[in-house]
């Protein structure tokens, strides 16, 4: 499979180089196209009038904090099954986005609620279950860096990764299994979506700027766990960046 | 949607202090990121850098 000549660690830092600023700069571009949707396209909501516009930036952290831990079990999963090398430095590198996805989507989610429900917080299965998706990635990541043979960080952390995803469903569902005080989902797979176009395409972009913020960010940050786990390698003494 | 002034556009029909609250801190938490993230690129790039200017000093030859 072509795929697997990346699992190499040199070559996925060549790759990762080549892929994050491409997905900086459409990161950059989706989120200028996403607001100008969102703040001057689309109108005001009959019901909640100017505060819905947290919706562009909600749910598209809410997204991808779910997003981010399904690929963290998924390179967790490979990384357990090949043994990859690069699985478990993927794993981490995502690690910190998704945290802060997770934890923005809380703070938004209290600044929306707010002036919605008249409560930042209540203990709502979504709610809850999004909280403990935030324990989850603060867990994984104070674990693998509390471990210090790298093989042994992967291995335990992968182990967290994969339980944890659990929580995913969960909280994607909890929704429809749990009467719950947060709406239900505004935009599914099985039916047509329950607001204005212009809305949801605003949505969409932000989401998308997001995700291509994400990726950029994995990308970046992976080649440093890369270089501190390789810096005896010969190949990262002849880099430019190192040997001027 | 066109606002009518600049005012009316930051008051967000008196939702202001809830969507730039939101707004702003998805920002800050993006730029805090990719400040740590740039941080320890150099941190790194640096280290490595000394260890092979080190181990070109060592260099009996």
């Amino acid at each position: 499979m072509f795929w697997l000549q990346y699992a190499a660690p040199q070559r996925l830092y060549a790759l990762a180089g080549r892929i994050y600023p491409l997905a900086f700069v459409l990161a950059a571009v989706l989120t200028a196209v996403g607001l100008y949707l969102g703040f001057w396209v689309a109108p005001a909501d009959f019901q909640q009038g100017q505060a819905y516009r947290i919706i562009f930036v909600h749910v598209p952290v809410s997204w991808m904090s779910m997003l981010i831990y399904v690929a963290m079990a998924f390179w967790a999963l490979l990384g357990l099954s090949f043994k990859t090398r690069v699985s478990g430095m993927m794993t981490q590198a995502l690690a910190p986005t998704g945290a802060l996805c997770c934890f923005l989507s809380l703070w938004t989610g209290a600044l929306w609620g707010k002036p919605m429900w008249g409560a930042w917080w209540v203990w709502d299965a979504r709610l809850t279950s999004e909280l403990i998706l935030l324990f989850l990635y603060l867990g994984y990541i104070a674990l693998t860096r509390a471990i210090d043979d790298p093989r042994r960080a992967d291995r335990a952390g992968a182990v967290v990764a994969l339980v944890g995803v659990v929580n995913v469903p969960i909280i994607y569902f909890s929704v429809k299994w749990w009467n719950t005080l947060h709406q239900g989902a505004s935009v599914s797979l099985t039916k047509s979506p329950s607001m204005a176009a212009i809305m949801l395409w605003a949505m969409l972009v932000m989401t998308l700027a997001f995700w291509a913020y994400a990726v950029g960010m994995a990308f970046y940050r992976v080649r440093q766990t890369i270089l501190e786990r390789e810096q005896d390698a010969a190949w990262v003494g002849e880099l430019k960046e190192i040997a001027p | 949607m066109s606002w009518n002034s600049w005012e009316e556009f930051w008051d967000m029909g008196g939702y202001a202090v809830f969507v730039w609250g939101s707004y702003s801190v998805v920002f800050a938490g993006v730029a805090l990121e990719l400040w740590l993230a740039m941080r320890r690129r150099s941190a790194v790039l640096g280290s490595l850098r000394r260890n092979r200017e080190d181990a070109q000093l060592g260099d009996p030859t």
